[in-house]
């Protein structure tokens, strides 16, 4: 059996509210062409996609961008996810949420925050953000979220500057409060695959970042959930990209647009489908977008035979466009990948240069 | 093999902040809502998971669950144990 008979029900929802941002993270997700203000949904339009994808069994809203707190009517978007009966996750930079702010959204309703930390040691982090000053003001805000009894996450991008010290990282999530932390080592789509040779750290760098944050987990049980992003350019198999195109998330851009994953617009040829025109349940069921690598029928060899296609699903689409210029290619970083040379290639390409920052 | 995270008989167990159970006809019934993660309440677990309100103790609910669903006390207790401590390893629990 090929297709899917039935379409499965999305549990996640990333709702990304402007691509705005005070920082200038070189590895940001945002795409390169970044929609403008004029073009983002008003808060009523959002309410109606958080009842929309509650009725279609989503279950968390992930508030992100950009930097969301750019939006005035924020704390009117988290009662609306509330209302809706959603989970709602706030994805903040920290840098232009007010403590006077954040206790609105935690009156509306907000469940839980989530706040970037581009380094331990500070010089450094405020470097990689491009914004002098802001890990002071994530270190404070991190302390108002403790305070008001939010769960805290802290989110940490792992790269070649700072893969030295994930054991620092987190050490200062736990002083910070944090009961959960991401270590996310980058990956390579968007601001990321532009600052590429400037980000990636060596196989060596990655094997000790690994080893590390396994005996961190094991030395903090109990006291800090630690997740990790593994770094694909060194793996042997590929990630389970978004769960599976289409079958548990969506995202919708600022501007309304609906996508199966953040970076779904490097494919050409991709037919996406808005807000303003479709409702989510039928942009869900039937856009193009989604459609397209549902299931396994557009699958090819290695992966089409492969004993682990429902597992991984064959890896990334954007990343096997991006490598290899055929987005139903097997994800090169798989080994049985015959494009599997290009990403140890392109790992091998290491150069100090400067940080091509984004900028909104 | 490490320790489990202990569950003495006099914690009052509760979801913290940010952890909600809720119920959910498209995703198959009772689930824990909790930072990024959503798992599964089967009935047991629900059962459990409904009586932690931070006012009864692990003790209680022990009693309760057994005098409810008429089964052996000690038996009850283990899982209860099981069940909690693995939620509190998980920061999805809080043993006050």
């Amino acid at each position: 059996m090929n297709a899917p008979t039935t379409i499965p029900a999305p549990l996640g929802l990333l709702a990304e509210l402007t691509h705005r941002c005070p920082l200038g993270c070189p590895y940001c997700s945002n795409p390169l062409a970044l929609d403008q203000r004029v073009d983002e949904l008003d808060t009523a339009t959002w309410a109606r996609v958080f009842r929309e994808a509650a009725g279609l069994g989503v279950l968390q809203v992930h508030l992100s961008g950009g930097e969301p707190a750019a939006r005035r009517d924020l704390a009117d978007i988290v009662k609306a996810a509330r209302e809706a009966g959603l989970y709602s996750n706030l994805i903040t930079s920290a840098v232009g949420l007010t403590p006077r702010t954040l206790a609105t959204l935690a009156d509306a309703g907000l469940d839980h925050v989530q706040i970037s930390i581009q380094d331990s040691e500070e010089q450094s982090a405020d470097h990689i953000a491009g914004y002098p000053g802001a890990s002071q003001r994530k270190r404070a805000l991190a302390a108002e979220v403790v305070k008001l009894d939010l769960p805290l996450t802290v989110n940490m991008v792992v790269h070649r500057a700072n893969i030295a010290r994930v054991g620092a990282m987190v050490e200062l999530a736990l002083a910070l409060g944090a009961s959960r932390v991401e270590i996310a080592h980058v990956q390579y789509y968007g601001w990321a695959l532009e600052n590429r040779a400037a980000l990636m750290p060596s196989r060596e760098q990655v094997e000790q970042a690994v080893a590390e944050v396994e005996r961190l987990r094991e030395a903090h049980r109990g006291r800090i959930v630690i997740d990790a992003v593994v770094p694909d350019y060194y793996a042997r198999y590929p990630k389970p990209c978004v769960g599976g195109w289409g079958r548990r998330s969506l995202n919708v851009t600022p501007a309304g647009r609906v996508l199966p994953c953040h970076a779904a617009e490097v494919i050409p040829g991709l037919e996406f489908w808005n807000v303003r025109e479709h409702s989510l349940g039928e942009i869900w069921r039937a856009s193009p977008a989604f459609m397209a690598f549902r299931g396994n029928d557009w699958m090819q060899e290695p992966c089409r035979s492969c004993a682990l296609k429902e597992k991984d699903f064959g890896g990334c689409r954007c990343q096997a466009f991006l490598l290899t210029g055929d987005a139903a290619a097997a994800d090169p970083v798989c080994h049985l990948s015959p494009h599997h040379h290009v990403v140890e290639q392109l790992a091998a390409v290491r150069e100090n240069q400067p940080y091509r920052y984004r900028h909104s | 093999m490490t320790e489990q995270i202990a569950v003495p008989n006099s914690a009052h167990p509760r979801l913290p902040r940010g952890v909600r159970l809720t119920y959910n006809e498209a995703q198959g019934g009772w689930l824990l809502l909790a930072p990024e993660r959503v798992f599964k309440a089967d009935t047991i677990s629900h059962e459990v998971l409904k009586r932690c309100t931070g006012e009864a103790t692990v003790e209680q609910i022990v009693d309760d669950l057994a005098k409810t669903f008429n089964a052996p006390r000690e038996r009850i207790h283990a899982d209860v144990v099981k069940l909690l401590g693995g939620l509190a390893e998980k920061k999805l629990l809080e043993l006050a």
